[in-house]
């Protein structure tokens, strides 16, 4: 089962990238985001973190955000759960 | 659709005429479209207009006025600020004799107060502000440079900035960072969920759901003509 983490951040980078159901289902911890996703420029990005902050309520430092994030989606959520469990 | 202009007033007392999208048959509803800022504008123009065309066909007259510096405005954006905005609602909103607004976003951020209609997704000026940097330290650092959101907004505050494409002046981003939507029980917030879909100014590419558009105007209308 998913966790909460996942199911919005998969809703958050549906949004973004205007994912359909199916592919956003489809995204696996080893799915590429940036090679996968090469519509995402500095704007999209910065949305997307701060999608994340609003949805997950969670604070994100902009020196946080690096291109290793974006490698896989399993990066991102592992890097959203963490935070959460932080807060 | 015609193009129609309005006297936007200028600092000093005088006025410039700057354009507006209109859809005036002289009819009794009569709504002053508040369009989203920045970035988002691009990205929801297409559903702004779509909205309009709707709202035209279920009987109510509806403008799009262009705010100084942004579409075909002659002024400087780098010399605007958000309270010109608001002047420049305000002055569309004698013009054209509204009788309600839909603020987009950002819109919301330039209403004065007392006005009947809808808010779609209002926006805290500090939200977007914050995107804006965020984007701005992203794109430097691939272009090897390092700023620092702290170091920018100070920079902004003394002598203004460009972000995301958008030269600002300090003031603009003085009065961003201090926007709030508008509040008023005569204004309906209008959620995403109720339109569905998903919101179109956080995509990546620009893009269009004939749907939204549909949703948007049907609530609208129907608050309209109650």
């Amino acid at each position: 089962m998913r966790s909460d983490t996942d199911r919005k951040l998969r809703r958050i980078l549906s949004d973004v990238l205007g994912l359909s159901e199916d592919q956003v289902e489809e995204l696996t911890p080893d799915t590429g985001l940036f090679g996968h996703l090469p519509e995402l420029d500095s704007m999209a990005v910065a949305g997307l973190f701060t999608e994340m902050e609003d949805r997950l309520d969670i604070s994100i430092d902009d020196d946080e955000i690096d291109a290793d994030l974006l490698e896989t989606y399993g990066a991102l959520l592992a890097f959203a759960e963490a935070k959460r469990e932080a807060a | 659709m015609s193009s129609e202009s309005y006297p936007c007033p200028l600092p000093g007392g005088a006025a410039a005429h700057e354009y507006a999208l209109a859809f005036d048959q002289g009819r009794k509803a009569r709504i002053l479209v508040v369009p989203a800022l920045f970035d988002e504008a691009n990205k929801l123009r297409h559903l702004t207009v779509e909205t309009m065309r709707r709202l035209h066909g279920a009987g109510i007259d509806c403008f799009l006025p262009d705010l100084p510096g942004t579409n075909e405005s002659l002024r400087d954006l780098a010399a605007v600020e958000l309270e010109d905005w608001r002047m420049a609602v305000e002055a569309a909103l004698r013009h054209f004799g509204a009788t309600h607004v839909l603020a987009i976003r950002g819109g919301a951020l330039l209403l004065p107060s007392g006005l009947s209609g809808w808010l779609y997704a209002p926006v805290k000026g500090a939200s977007l502000l914050k995107t804006m940097l965020r984007a701005r330290i992203l794109a430097s650092r691939e272009a090897g440079i390092e700023e620092t959101g702290e170091e920018l907004l100070e920079r902004g505050l003394a002598t203004g900035l460009e972000l995301a494409g958008f030269a600002l002046s300090g003031e603009m981003i003085r009065q961003l960072q201090a926007g709030k939507p508008a509040e008023d029980m005569r204004l309906t917030v209008i959620e995403q969920e109720l339109v569905g879909g998903r919101p179109l100014w956080l995509r990546a590419e620009p893009d269009h759901e004939p749907a939204q558009a549909d949703a948007l105007a049907a609530v609208v209308s129907m608050g309209c003509n109650a």
